[in-house]
Order: structure tokens, then sequence, then C-alpha cells
């Protein structure tokens, strides 16, 4: 099962894509695990997750924490601390 | 009599008109006794600014604004709520966001109005770009830790009143 994954603000531009569709492999069961995995796939990634505490994911369009299992996510976003307001 | 109250969430490129917001709360009816409104506009942070350009998630972004609406009627006795947010390139002078609260008595109003915003700052998905007057690219606004910090306090008020 294939699982998308989108990119906003800073952490979009470094990794140089919106979007992707990914087949994550076996063993990646949480939020921490997916940014590890991430993380070694190529030196933009490395750039745009050097510090994976500071980064924010989503899963389905809720915020979660990077303990949080991904079981089951269809969409989970990746972004930095939110400015809006 | 108890209803529901449905709060209006909009994300939306446009500008909004204050009056408008205010007048859709409250026309028609008699028993609500305070409006309060809040309204973020862009800065030019002394002339130095061109724009500001704001990036959301569709979908997300209502969905989130929606839950803290929801939490904030849930919490408070209130008798509409608003919150407007805006994306793309807003220039200064510029609304960007409005939050209107409505209720019988003003401090419901007023505290609702606020926590609203400083959960808005601290999760709502959107994220500011800066653009220069000088015509560089300033990038993207650091998060602040006062942001959080203020939404933070929400939760030592709410755990006390427990």
């Amino acid at each position: 099962m294939s699982t998308k994954l989108i990119y906003f603000a800073w952490v979009r531009e470094r990794i140089g894509k919106p979007e992707e569709d990914v087949e994550l492999p076996a063993g990646i069961e949480t939020v921490a695990d997916l940014l590890r995995w991430l993380k070694s796939r190529g030196e933009e990634y490395e750039h745009a997750l050097q510090y994976p505490d500071v980064i924010r994911v989503a899963i389905n369009q809720e915020h979660v924490e990077h303990r949080q299992k991904i079981a089951g996510a269809r969409e989970i976003a990746l972004f930095p601390p939110m400015t809006g307001g | 009599m108890i209803s529901a109250v449905v709060p209006i969430v909009r994300i939306q490129a446009e500008d909004f008109d204050v009056a408008a917001e205010i007048a859709r709360l409250t026309q028609g009816r008699a028993d609500i006794g305070a409006v309060v409104t809040f309204s973020g506009l862009c800065r030019d942070e002394a002339g130095t600014l061109a724009a500001l350009e704001l990036e959301h998630y569709p979908g997300m972004a209502e969905a989130e604004i929606g839950r803290i609406a929801a939490e904030a009627i849930e919490r408070w006795p209130l008798q509409g709520l608003t919150a407007i947010h805006r994306h793309g390139k807003i220039a200064p002078g510029e609304n960007i966001v409005l939050v209107v609260a409505a209720s019988v008595h003003r401090q419901a109003a007023f505290e609702a109005a606020n926590f609203l915003m400083d959960y808005l700052k601290s999760r709502a998905p959107f994220w500011k770009k800066e653009h220069r007057a000088d015509g560089s690219e300033g990038g993207w606004v650091d998060a602040k830790e006062a942001d959080d910090e203020a939404a933070s306090r929400w939760k030592q008020a709410a755990r006390k009143r427990t």
C-alpha cells in the first residue's frame, strides 16, 4: 500500500517537491521511524530533516506526535512549526 | 432554549469585511450582548517588507480551525463564532485573519476570541514567507516560542477549573 507524503513551507522547498507517493519499507512503524528513513533517501531529504525534532507531522490532516504509529495513514504531512495568525 | 452554535470557518484568498461579518452573527436577533472581534493585519516592518506570502494546507486548515472553534464553543457560552484566515500574497496594511465571538456577557466573548487566536497561531497549518521591499526574498518567518506559551496557558486554565 502506498502512502501519500505532503510537504509544506521550507520542508517542501528543501525536498524539492510538494508531495509524493511512497512505498514504506517494513519496520517503519512510527512517525519517528518515517523521519529517520526519509532522511536517508538523499541529500535534499537530509537537508530538510536535519533536525527532526522541529518537524511537525499530521496524519490524515490531524496533528500527531513523533511516537504516533502510522499504520493506516493515507496522507502524512511534514512541515515546520506554524506561523499563521 | 439552548441551541448548538455552529462556528463559521472560512479559508480564502480574498479580503473580508469586518462589519459584514459582525452583522452576519448579530442580524435578526436580540439576545447577543457582546461581540469581540480581533483582526490581524500585515505590518510593513518599518518599510522593509513588501508582502507576506501565506502558504496553507488545504483541507487541514479548515479542519484544524474547526476543531479549535468547537473547543471554544464547548468552553464558553457563545452565541456565535467566526474565524476567517486568508492565504496567498498579502500586502502591508491588509487583513490576514479575523475572529468574531458573540456572547450574552463580554467575558466569554473576550476569552473565546483570545483562546481562538492563541491556538490558531500555534496549530493552524499556515506558514508565512517574507518578500522584502528591496526585492530580496526574506525567507520563512520563524515560529515564536511566545506563541506556544500563549497557547499552553489555556491548558493550565482548564486544569485549574476542573
